[in-house]
């Protein structure tokens, strides 16, 4: 059982019906004590960091999410989750996010002005370090991308996969023991996006 | 790199892909669900679907059909036709739908792009135009004029400054669907996707007139198209997404190749 926390951020229609095509099943909740008692945590988001940590906090879920993540339990963020999960963003002014992964969320400054804002669509990941989420994966595989936002990882041996664009390249998979967390879509990205889902219901979170 | 994205485009009515020229004469081409699943195991980098008749009839958008589309294939699909409020673009969206298009119904109510841009996010509000070419420069500088309703009304709005006012409202996309070019098959208008693309900051799809897989090189590189629509083409058979994809590759063009 797959337990996807719902902040009131964005919409999880697409995460749940990815699982269910791998016949896993999921539950979609805001409550702190399924939380705590998950067996594995999936942490998605579209949104804006500001609204989304005001919400975090008054649904009481900032500590359990830390909890879990600090037990062990396999965690999986996606896009937005995964912006939050560094030390802070500059969204909304600066907002200081979760601080399980160290870094910061900085926005794409085009270089030019044919790079449009957001990054959206197909883009390949380069594959800097092995995972067992990304198991049988190819290296520069395609995933399905749609940020304005993009992390700047402190630490060098947490980035798994990177990413070119707007004259950055950019940590797309960031890893750190238990947690694993994509800035694409792998809920959108097809068969592949699908082959790293089913990778993380099969993993027990250790590296 | 990123990729240029192609998207077959599904219009639907009574739950059967259709397919006319200019918003005429009809053909069904099967079952949405089934083409959306092919489409995607073929290599499609999006979808979209319109909703033909709902606007017209004035009916909300056939639910349904997202939720079945959404369960068959995990690639984004983007939704059009009928969606008058906040509550359609939701029910859309939590149907499985990764973006909402909104045309005429924009024109009559611009804050409906605002409003989903501020419910959803911006990434969500898909702004589809069908402009005409007019000559009157005066009133038209950018030499295109915004017609609805499929086609069959004209609005007076200049295309460029639409464009650019979608865009300050807070749209996530452009689709530029060229009447002169719609369902021709002669190529896309190159003229009028360039002239959008470079004006606005957010990424352009260019719809209306594929014919052949060098239509797509020509959208990407003069067009200056972000993604590209198709339908007639690969709707009769005539080419596979994979034979579009090699033209595009063989062209240098950034494309997804593997998926």
């Amino acid at each position: 059982m797959i337990t996807i926390i719902d902040y009131k951020a964005g919409n999880l229609t697409s995460v749940c019906l990815a699982f269910d095509a791998l016949g896993v099943q999921t539950i979609v909740t805001d409550d702190a004590k399924k939380i705590i008692s998950a067996e594995k945590i999936v942490f998605p988001g579209v949104g804006a960091a500001g609204a989304a940590m005001v919400n975090l906090r008054k649904l009481n879920l900032i500590e359990p999410i830390k909890h879990q993540v600090a037990a062990g339990i396999p965690f999986l963020g996606i896009c937005f989750g995964m912006q939050l999960l560094f030390d802070r963003s500059e969204e909304n002014g600066g907002t200081e996010c979760l601080g399980i992964l160290e870094g910061e969320v900085k926005r794409f400054i085009p270089p030019s002005n044919d790079i449009k804002i957001p990054h959206m669509g197909w883009n390949a990941v380069k594959i800097v370090k092995k995972h067992p989420l990304l198991k049988d994966i190819e290296n520069k595989s395609e995933f399905y991308f749609v940020h304005s936002y993009y992390p700047i990882t402190k630490v060098k041996d947490t980035i798994y996969g990177e990413t070119d664009y707007a004259g950055v390249n950019f940590t797309s998979v960031v890893g750190k023991n238990n947690v694993l967390a994509t800035q694409f879509h792998p809920e959108k990205s097809g068969r592949i996006g699908l082959k790293l889902l089913d990778n993380f219901t099969r993993w027990d979170g250790k590296c | 790199m990123l990729t240029k994205r192609i998207i077959p485009c599904l219009d639907v009515r009574n739950r059967k892909v259709t397919k006319g020229v200019q918003f005429q004469n009809n053909i069904e081409l099967g079952d949405p669900v089934e083409m959306a699943t092919i489409y995607s195991r073929e290599g499609a980098d999006e979808l979209v679907f319109y909703d033909i008749t709902a606007s017209a009839e004035g009916r909300p958008i056939d639910i349904e059909m997202v939720k079945d589309v959404a369960r068959a294939i995990h690639i984004p699909f983007a939704v059009g036709g009928g969606i008058s409020t906040l509550e359609d673009m939701r029910r859309v969206l939590l149907a499985g739908a990764e973006k909402i298009s909104v045309n005429s119904l924009a024109i009559e109510k611009p804050s409906l792009i605002s409003e989903g841009s501020q419910a959803f996010g911006s990434q969500c509000i898909v702004l589809g135009m069908d402009p005409v070419r007019n000559p009157d420069r005066k009133k038209f500088p950018s030499g295109y004029e915004i017609t609805v309703k499929g086609f069959r009304q004209r609005t007076g709005i200049d295309t460029l400054e639409w464009a650019k006012r979608a865009e300050s409202l807070g749209a996530g996309e452009i689709v530029v669907n060229s009447v002169d070019a719609d369902g021709m098959q002669t190529g896309f208008n190159l003229e009028l996707t360039a002239l959008i693309s470079t004006s606005v900051n957010i990424p352009v799809v260019a719809s209306g007139g594929a014919g052949i897989p060098q239509h797509l090189v020509d959208v990407f590189i003069a067009g200056k198209a972000d993604a590209a629509i198709i339908a007639s083409m690969v709707h009769t058979g005539k080419y596979t997404i994979r034979e579009i994809k090699n033209t595009m590759v063989a062209a240098k063009i950034p494309t997804r190749e593997k998926w």
